[in-house]
């Protein structure tokens, strides 16, 4: 256009491998073998853990047995216990899912074949580490034996929502559980949870916070200024990215995956970065534990990248079969976490089919007992179950006289209106 | 006016600077959760030295120098206080608080809202603001409106050296988080808009008798710097001083009101004087649309309409964004002000 002898330019807008229909074929993944990664010590200098950004932490095989320097070497009841978690995390968003279906609430989102990532995480954390969710870590919650009714009140927005209706489906706050209260724009939680922990450095405490979010929205500015006051202050703090691929419709090129890792984003900002198999609860467990005990010695932040498969839609207002190949779920290299740690329990001799088969019925009558509980305090299009004038109050501490105005206002004019 | 008790103790001298600084080691050393961050905090003690002095008496942990991310320094002071701390971040120009914005807005303002009452965010974010400074349209800007109209956050301007502390105190108290601007082109002498006039120091002025210690002037209430009959102008920050000079020199017998804090407004001050006198006009050095002049109007009819002998008048920077050689075409100053009173009194 300008008449200059140059080549054009041209815009690079990136494309997903598979569209809807796309047959999908994941033969140029090439699978990261399990146990081949080495374990650096705790207190490796950032510039000696470079290369955990390319590579893929595994413990599980195919055969489901453990391997290599990364398998945490976990207690029967313990592996048991995160295989349980993430089977009623599962039960739990199945059944809530179908009740948003049935107009019992108006959202939902469900975080299938992502259990491990949150549920074995939370195992390799203290109770009192304070934990920065994104929207679909509800198996931290259920892995921190939260009760799933107050879940569900929550879900329902009814008169038993601690929330009291003001927040929507599934933005849980469990400050019981050391769970903060989940915000809808994305990764502001990441600067929050790097100050909690310098907050908690700074008071001598021991205490460490761990943050989650997607790949997605690892392109916001929050991500970006997270990592460098994590850097600058070596906060003890773990930042997890969850690589579910998806992020509603886009995938994760628009969030720089075609360049590079998740992970290697922390070589920029001289962080530890860890990059895992987000579908083996042993190498999310493993990685997690690293990350901790390196914080806690005072030897700074990790960034984990979690690589596992969005295996449902984003919520319950998309449908993912109308922007990728339905094939993708089905054929992930990664396999199920339920499903591989499941085997690996078997392989080790502290399972079987049958009892397995027992706890999925006994994680479903536990949810369904657990719904039928929690709709005693109403569902959502019973009718509001909240005070009106509840709407005024935690705007601020003392509530100042506009508001008491408005309240009287709200209240007299219905009164009027009569209803 | 000092109402301060003894256990403020003695009175010293301080422009509005060294009574921030002031405020904030009288805090600090009452509560050891509250901490200081901010760009060139620490140990330079702030680019108007408002921090000076304060690493040195309470650690490297308790004040510190941040990355140049107002993101950042809003986003970490939100999770501090999560953790139980009660932050006290410094944006080094109101101009830069826009990427902090988001964490302002959609986290610490609501997070009590959200949780219920389980997390709170008790920060009081500190920032310069307005112009008269020959600043440009990067060091002027005038953004409190912005503030005001989001639900859960308390926006205080002081507008000279003793409330300037005793609100700075009461601020990082106050279990919300407050937006605390300080008005930099008064922070060493009260300016009256006559830029070509020389300006006196604070010290010249009874207002800069603070004491040393811990007092505290209440957030929510406003105070009436001068008493009248003819008409109520309403001012903060600078200026109330543009108005007292615009006084002194009309001849007009007007009630001057000093908000102080603007949510939560004291509207009952404000109504008894606009009952009283029948006229208003609103001055304040920011835009004029969708400005705070336009709920204080808003307001002022609401509330007072029957009483009202002639329209509300607004005395506001122009709809552009601030200027740097024209700086003393877009200040509000006291040939406007002026104009404005002598309009609402032919009516």
């Amino acid at each position: 256009m300008t008449g200059r002898n140059l080549p054009p330019l041209s815009l690079h807008v990136p494309e997903p491998a598979f569209r809807p229909g796309d047959p999908v074929d994941y033969s140029s993944f090439e699978m990261p073998v399990a146990g081949a990664v080495a374990r650096p010590s705790i207190d490796a200098p950032t510039s000696a853990l470079r290369d955990m950004s390319y590579a893929m932490i595994r413990v599980l095989d195919d055969e489901g047995r453990a391997q290599g320097p990364w398998d945490p070497r976990l207690a029967p009841e313990t592996l048991l216990k995160m295989l349980y978690g993430m089977a009623l995390t599962r039960a739990f968003d199945d059944r809530l899912y179908r009740a948003q279906r049935q107009g019992k609430t108006s959202f939902y989102m469900k975080c299938k074949g992502e259990e491990a990532t949150s549920v074995a995480a939370a195992h390799a954390l203290d109770y009192d580490d304070m934990l920065f969710p994104s929207y679909r870590q509800q198996g931290l919650l259920i892995a921190r034996d939260w009760s799933i009714v107050d879940m569900i009140n929550q879900i329902y927005s009814n008169r038993a929502d601690r929330l009291k209706g003001r927040q929507l489906p599934i933005m849980y706050s469990v400050r019981a559980a050391n769970f903060f209260s989940i915000s809808g724009n994305l990764t502001t939680q990441y600067p929050q949870a790097v100050g909690w922990a310098m907050a908690s450095a700074a008071r001598g405490d021991t205490r460490i916070a761990a943050a989650w979010c997607g790949e997605g929205s690892t392109a916001e500015g929050d991500f970006h200024s997270a990592m460098t006051f994590a850097s600058v202050y070596r906060a003890p703090v773990i930042l997890n990215v969850i690589n579910n691929q998806w992020a509603i419709s886009s995938f994760s090129g628009f969030a720089g995956a075609e360049a590079t890792t998740f992970a290697a984003r922390s070589i920029g900002y001289g962080i530890a970065g860890l990059r895992v198999d987000g579908n083996d609860a042993l190498a999310v467990y493993a990685a997690t534990q690293w990350a901790a005990d390196r914080a806690r010695g005072n030897h700074g932040p990790t960034l984990i990248e979690h690589f596992t498969y969005r295996a449902e839609g984003h919520s319950t207002s998309d449908d993912p079969s109308k922007y990728r190949s339905a094939d993708e779920s089905v054929k992930w290299p990664l396999g199920d976490p339920i499903a591989r740690l499941k085997k690996h329990v078997i392989a080790l001799g502290i399972w079987d089919e049958e009892r397995h088969e027992a706890m999925d019925r006994e994680v479903a009558e536990a949810v369904r007992a657990a719904q039928k509980e929690a709709e005693k305090n109403g569902i959502l299009q019973d009718g509001l179950k909240q005070s009106f004038d509840s709407m005024f109050e935690d705007v601020f501490e003392d509530m100042p006289w506009h508001l008491r105005e408005q309240q009287r206002q709200m209240l007299a004019e219905r009164k009027a209106a009569g209803i | 006016m000092s109402q301060a008790d003894a256990a403020a103790g003695e009175t010293r001298t301080m422009n509005m600077v060294q009574a921030i600084n002031s405020a904030l080691d009288a805090a600090m050393a009452r509560d050891e959760g509250i901490v200081v961050l901010g760009e060139d905090v620490g140990f330079f003690g702030g680019v108007f030295k408002a921090t000076e002095g304060l690493q040195k008496k309470y650690g490297k942990t308790r004040v510190f120098d941040t990355p140049i991310s107002e993101n950042g320094i809003v986003g970490v002071a939100v999770g501090m206080a999560t953790y139980g701390l009660r932050p006290v971040p410094e944006i080094q120009f109101a101009d830069y608080i826009y990427p902090g914005l988001d964490q302002l807005v959609s986290e610490a303002a609501r997070l009590r809202y959200r949780s219920a009452g389980e997390y709170t965010a008790p920060i009081t974010v500190r920032t310069p603001f307005g112009g008269g400074i020959f600043g440009g349209q990067t060091h002027s800007q005038s953004p409190e409106a912005l503030f005001t109209h989001v639900a859960g956050l308390t926006t205080v301007i002081p507008s000279n050296p003793y409330d300037a502390k005793g609100l700075l105190i009461a601020a990082i108290e106050d279990n919300d988080p407050v937006i605390f601007f300080e008005p930099k082109r008064i922070y060493n002498g009260p300016f009256d808009g006559h830029y070509d006039r020389p300006v006196s120091p604070w010290s010249k002025f009874p207002e800069s008798a603070v004491p040393d210690g811990y007092f505290t002037v209440p957030l929510g209430k406003a105070k009436v710097v001068r008493n009248g009959e003819d008409v109520t102008i309403l001012a903060y920050g600078t200026m109330v001083h543009v108005a007292l000079g615009v006084i002194a020199e009309c001849g007009i017998d007007a009630e001057l009101i000093d908000l102080r804090t603007l949510v939560p407004l004291d509207m009952e001050t404000i109504e008894t004087s606009v009952k009283k006198t029948g006229r208003c006009v609103i001055v304040h050095e920011a835009t004029k649309t969708g400005g705070f002049g336009a709920e204080l109007s808003a307001l002022v009819q609401e509330h007072c309409f029957h009483s009202l002998e002639a329209p509300v008048e607004r005395v506001t920077g122009w709809d552009t964004p601030y200027p740097h050689s024209l700086e003393w075409a877009y200040f509000p100053g006291p040939v406007r002000l002026t104009e404005a009173l002598k309009r609402v009194m032919q009516d």
